[in-house]
This record gives structure tokens, C-alpha cells and sequence, in this order.
């Protein structure tokens, strides 16, 4: 009987087009308000990389003013200082580890048709590549010996790639930047993480970088730090000055592939804060921690306020529009209370008739759910062209596409249930005199 | 086929009470061509949708081709409404934007028949009352004399052992009337029972059988004035 309720509920759509059409565009205005403030609030907030959030671990430690906690709540600091960077990286616990920084790369094209730029670049180690698995499309990262002798090698992004080398295999390659000649070893595929999650300080949806150097090389020239850079002492001057002062600007992560190393990577991160203790640094309380990547995002409140707001402001105004629905289905059923009646006498049962109301109502929800799928496109596209920042978070994944058509069909179907229930519990005898 | 006894229908509000049948009781056999007759608010209408399961009775007891109707649920009553009975209305009743093959396939999908079945049954109905070329028009495109031959072939396409007919010539001028009035006598030839609740004499006349109803009550059980063997009865009479 399914296939019968779908025809009629078909059918009957196009038998008045213009009630249709308001309730097919109320419940379309409504899923697509909701979908697109839901769509930014799912896409911020689910896990940028699922297969191994759990092992990726942000290190922090409270090397803070011993008179002032850093955060309010008593959080520590949110980056490292150069000197404790440098001191994990060497003890090497982890199973992988990476420090890193944002570096600003003023790029001398070979190509005479593409001016000088410039390119943000990313200081980082070997095995960022293997914690954080960006795409390669051409070569690979560099390796740990690069690391170790300060190489001057990059792995560029796609767009780095298009805008210098015209998309073409650029790896053996040089880059020239800041006079100074890098070798290509990798190029990158698009890759645009819904959240920036490995460096949250300069913002979760701030744009990702165009190259990537090996960390000791950028430090090796003195390159500073264009991302956050907090001090709650005076260092004094000069660059070396500045690499041993407590001035936190590097983001530490860790791949830990079990709990237990995840408590000996903690225990060694207590031992080594004790040391340090012992040198007169880190005066606060112990405070260690090691949030996980969707720990790390929570901390960070990576969903801002107002996204949540505007996401119950939006289902308000779908609650709005399915009020309104129902208003309208109820003038359509008791406009058909006299074909109600008759399927009565033909023989339907009230559960048959409710059922095949219900599926009319489902056709209205799928109608507005797919129409709405198109605005809630045209809305994302709004956004991603009113805020810049929200370019990787604002699409649809098969995901909410899916979570759009089912809320269309749900919410239709609900605000069909009313009207269908009042339609079948009138006397058939009643409504056939209303024929 | 149809028995009514001492039945009750009292439509309640809360302030007062409404007796629309009392004490009703009848009989009406299998293959019998019976019209019910009365004045306006008499309770003819009642009794018919009592006997049609579209509404339920306040007291007694109604026996359809043998089966207590009293306890069903609504599945049940809908069933066998569907199985048993057949409705022809005064007007028509026919949904607009359905063309006559889906206005005819209506009680068949409720009752669950194959599409190869449906279709055949559909086809042979809409001959019987020869509209079988127009299946794929609509009810606007037809007269109100053809409109309601499409009524009776959707009420005869299930097959059902009790047709009931409230008014089915009412809409209709007297040519119209009389083919309808002929197609129904043929039906009730062929073995269905049929009840047909009726204003005009004449109509009633044709029938086998009058029943008078005033005030929700049975006056009048008396036979038509003019008698005519249905084949169930004449094979018994040979």
C-alpha cells in the first residue's frame, strides 16, 4: 500500500499547487535555516580527524607567572616556550612528536610573470607529516636527518604548488624565499581540515599555510613567530635572548598509540617539569595536561556562543513554520474530509487512512526538505562569502544532507499528525454528507 | 443477509438527547430488492449508514450475513464493509481528480487484490455498466447519469453481497433515473441484495419490498405493489 499512498500523496500535492507550494516553501525556509546554522555547528564541532583523535595529544604545561595563573579557570599556558620544545622534541617519549610555529615567507618567484609575495609558512618537524596525514600529491616530507641538519627543504601546498610551478611535479625543485633557496621535496593535495585543530592560537578557521619547513631550519634564521606570542617576564633582548626566555608561541604535539603510553608520556612530562623546578622555572603547581584532540577543541570552546544561539534561534523559526504547516494541512484535510469519508465507506480503516495521510505529509516534508537542501546551499554559500574564516566549515557533508532531507520528512510528518488525526476521527457518515 | 433487531441509535450531547432509531427491526433476505422510505429526519439515513458499518448503534443487535457486527473494532468493521457492501450515493461521490479506472480501483486496493486482478476487475465492472472505453476520463467529462454508473461499477467491482443505495436516482433527471433504476434491478437479477432508501414512490414501487420508517421506527413492512422474482427465487418456485 505504500506505493498507492505515495501516488496519492503525489497527486494530491498538485491538486492545490498554490496551498502546496506554501507549505512545501514554509517547511523548505525553516529546514533551511536550521540546517545551515546546524550544518556550522556540526561541521566546528565534530572531530577533524576521527581515525586518531584519540592519540594525538596537545601538551601543555604551566610555566606561567608564579603570581598570575594564565587562564582563569587555572588552565596552563596554550603554547610552549622555544626551550621546552626543543627539550621534548630531543628526549623523544612520545611516539611521535612535533613542535611547530607560523613563520612569514616572503616568496621570490622564479617565474618573472608571478610578482614576490608573502607566503605563510609553517616550522614544524618530520613528523607532523605522519601525525597529522596531509595529502601528498607529489614526493613526500622531509626526513628526520633533515630535521637534524637544519636542511633547507619544503613541502609545498597545492595552491603554493598551482600559483608557482603551474600545478606541475615541482619536487627537486627550489622555492626561493627570503633569499634563501629551499628544495621541494613534497607537494600537498587540497587539504582544508574542517578546523585548523593543530594550531588553534591564531583562530580554529584561520587559513592553512602555503608551505611547510623543517623547524630547526626557521629557527636556524631567525625566523619569528607571526602567530601568538604571550610573555609574562621581560627576557631582554636579542634573538637568543628570546629563545630562552618563557615566552610561550610554540603549539607541542604528541602521538601517544595507547593509554599506557599516554601515562608514561605524562609521567615524563611531570618528571621533566620537576627538573625544571629544580632550575628555578615552572614556580606554579604542577599542572600538566595532555587534552586529546576533540578534549583540545572543547577546551578551546572552538564553537563560538552565538553559533549555538543562532542554532535554537533556527529551530525556533522551523517551530514557526511548522505551526504554520499545520495550519495548512488542517485546511487541506478538512478540505478532503468527503474523500476521507468515501475511502471510509470503500473500506479503508482509520489506520489505513492515517497512514496514507501520514505518507502525503512525508511527501510535503521531502518537497521542502530537498528545496530546503538548495537554500540551506545558497545559505552556506552566504556565509562562506560574508566570513571568510568559516570557508572549510560551511558545507554540506552527505552527513547533514542526509540530516536535512530525514528532518524535512520528520518535521512534516509531525506537523501532519494533527491534521490527520482530526481528519480520520470525523464520522465517515458526516463527511460524506459534506461531498 | 442483513438483520436488525431492536436497535438503538441516540445521538447525545450534554444537554440533550437524540432518538434517531428505536426499537428498529428488520430482515432482509439474500437477493432481495428492498426501499426504504419515510419522510425527511424519519431515520432512514441513519439505518442506512448503521447497515453500511459507517456509523455504530446505541443499543440492540445487527446481524450482517451472519456476523455479530456489535463488538468489531474498527479494522474489523472496515473489513468487512469493504468485503460485503457496496455504496451507491446520491451524489455520486466520486473523487474528481481520480479518472474512472482509479475511482473504480479504490475499495480493490483496500482490499488488497493483485494489479492484474484490480484490472480485471475494473475492466468488467466499467462494461457492465458501459463505460468500459472511458476508463481514462474523469468524472467531469462525464454526465450525471454515466457519473453514477461509474458509482455503482466501483460498488459492484469487490464484488460485495449487499449493495445499498441512499438516494441514487436524486441528482438525476427521469431518463437518467430510469437507466439507473434498470442497471440496479439488473444487479439485484444477478443475486446481490439490495437496499435502497428512496423519497420518490415510483422507485420505491419497483422494489420487491417496502419499508416504511417514521420517527426511527419500522411502520411498514409490507411487499411492493408490484412483485417481481428475483432468480433466487424463481429457481425455488421451478
Amino acid at each position: 500500500m505504500f506505493g498507492y499512498y505515495l501516488q496519492l500523496g503525489l497527486r494530491s500535492l498538485r491538486r492545490n499547487p498554490v496551498l502546496t507550494a506554501l507549505m512545501v516553501l514554509g517547511i523548505a525556509l525553516g529546514i533551511a535555516a536550521s540546517m545551515t546554522s546546524l550544518t556550522l555547528f556540526h561541521m566546528m564541532g565534530s572531530d577533524p580527524i576521527p581515525w586518531k583523535s584519540d592519540k594525538l595529544h596537545y601538551v601543555q604545561m604551566d610555566n606561567w607567572d608564579p603570581n598570575q595563573p594564565y587562564g582563569s579557570d587555572g588552565s596552563p599556558p596554550d603554547q610552549v616556550t622555544y626551550r621546552d620544545a626543543v627539550a621534548l622534541m630531543q628526549a623523544g617519549k612520545a611516539d611521535r612528536q612535533a613542535a611547530m610555529f607560523r613563520v612569514m615567507l616572503p616568496v621570490q618567484p622564479e617565474n618573472p610573470e608571478v610578482k614576490p609575495y608573502l607566503a605563510v609558512g609553517r616550522a614544524t618537524f618530520a613528523d607532523f607529516f605522519a601525525m597529522f596525514e596531509p595529502p601528498f600529491e607529489y614526493g613526500g616530507p622531509w626526513d628526520h636527518g633533515a630535521d637534524a641538519q637544519h636542511a633547507r627543504v619544503m613541502v609545498l601546498s597545492h595552491d603554493t604548488n598551482e600559483k608557482l610551478f603551474g600545478g606541475q611535479n615541482s619536487v627537486g625543485r627550489k622555492v626561493r624565499a627570503n633569499d634563501v633557496d629551499y628544495t621541494v621535496v613534497g607537494v600537498l593535495k587540497e587539504w582544508r581540515p574542517r578546523v585548523k585543530f593543530f594550531d588553534l592560537s591564531s583562530g580554529p578557521f584561520y587559513e592553512m599555510e602555503d608551505a611547510y619547513l623543517p623547524f630547526n631550519t626557521a629557527i636556524e634564521l631567525q625566523m619569528q613567530s607571526v602567530g601568538n606570542n604571550s610573555c609574562w617576564n621581560n627576557f631582554g633582548d636579542g634573538w637568543d635572548a628570546y629563545l630562552q626566555s618563557d615566552c610561550i608561541w610554540i603549539q607541542f604535539w604528541a602521538q601517544l598509540d595507547s593509554s599506557s603510553r599516554l601515562a608514561e608520556y605524562k609521567s615524563f612530562l611531570d618528571s621533566y617539569v620537576g627538573e625544571q623546578k629544580k632550575l628555578g622555572r615552572f614556580q606554579r603547581p604542577l599542572n600538566n595536561r595532555l587534552p586529546d584532540v576533540n578534549q583540545w577543541l572543547a577546551n578551546q570552546k572552538v564553537v563560538p556562543k552565538d553559533v549555538t544561539v543562532q542554532v535554537w534561534l533556527a529551530f525556533a523559526f522551523l517551530a514557526v513554520c511548522l505551526i504554520n504547516t499545520v495550519g495548512l494541512l488542517l485546511a487541506k484535510f478538512i478540505r478532503k474530509s468527503g474523500e476521507i469519508g468515501l475511502r471510509r465507506a470503500l473500506g479503508a480503516s482509520r489506520g489505513q487512512l492515517f497512514a496514507q495521510h501520514v505518507v502525503e505529509s512525508g511527501v510535503i516534508g521531502i518537497s521542502g526538505g530537498l528545496i530546503g537542501l538548495l537554500f540551506t546551499a545558497f545559505g552556506l554559500m552566504l556565509v562562506r562569502a560574508l566570513y571568510e574564516n568559516y570557508q572549510n566549515v560551511a558545507h554540506l557533508d552527505w552527513t547533514m544532507v542526509a540530516t536535512t532531507v530525514l528532518l524535512a520528512i520528520g518535521a512534516a510528518v509531525l506537523a501532519g499528525l494533527f491534521p490527520t488525526w482530526r481528519a480520520c476521527q470525523t464520522a465517515p457518515a458526516a463527511q460524506l454528507k459534506t461531498q | 443477509m442483513l438483520v436488525m433487531t431492536h436497535l438503538q441509535k441516540v445521538y447525545r450531547t450534554h444537554l440533550i438527547e437524540t432518538h434517531a432509531l428505536r426499537d428498529f427491526s428488520i430482515h432482509v433476505g439474500e437477493g432481495e430488492f428492498v426501499a426504504v422510505t419515510g419522510p425527511s429526519g424519519s431515520g432512514k439515513t441513519t439505518f442506512l449508514n448503521i447497515a453500511g458499518l459507517l456509523e455504530e448503534f446505541t443499543g440492540g443487535e445487527y446481524k450482517l450475513d451472519g456476523v455479530d457486527v456489535g463488538g468489531m473494532n474498527d479494522a474489523e468493521r472496515s473489513r468487512l464493509r469493504n468485503e460485503k457492501i457496496g455504496f451507491i450515493f446520491q451524489g455520486f461521490n466520486l473523487i474528481p481528480d481520480l479518472n474512472l479506472f482509479d475511482n473504480v480501483d479504490v475499495p480493490l486496493r483496500y482490499r488488497g487484490f493483485d494489479a492484474a486482478e484490480r484490472k480485471r476487475r475494473i475492466e468488467e465492472s466499467l462494461t457492465r455498466v458501459g463505460l468500459a472505453s472511458r476508463m481514462k476520463h474523469y468524472p467531469s467529462e462525464l454526465s450525471g447519469g454515466q457519473q453514477q454508473r461509474v458509482a455503482i461499477a466501483r460498488a459492484l467491482a469487490g464484488s460485495p453481497r449487499l449493495l445499498l443505495a441512499d438516494e441514487p436516482t436524486g441528482n438525476l433527471d427521469s431518463l437518467m433515473a430510469r437507466g439507473v433504476m434498470e442497471l440496479l434491478e439488473e444487479i439485484n437479477r444477478q443475486g446481490t441484495t439490495i437496499v435502497m432508501v428512496t423519497h420518490d414512490p415510483e422507485l420505491a414501487a419497483r422494489a420487491q419490498r417496502n419499508v416504511h420508517v417514521m420517527d426511527g421506527q419500522v411502520t411498514d413492512l409490507g411487499e411492493a405493489p408490484r412483485f417481481r422474482k428475483t432468480p433466487h427465487a424463481a429457481a425455488a418456485t421451478a
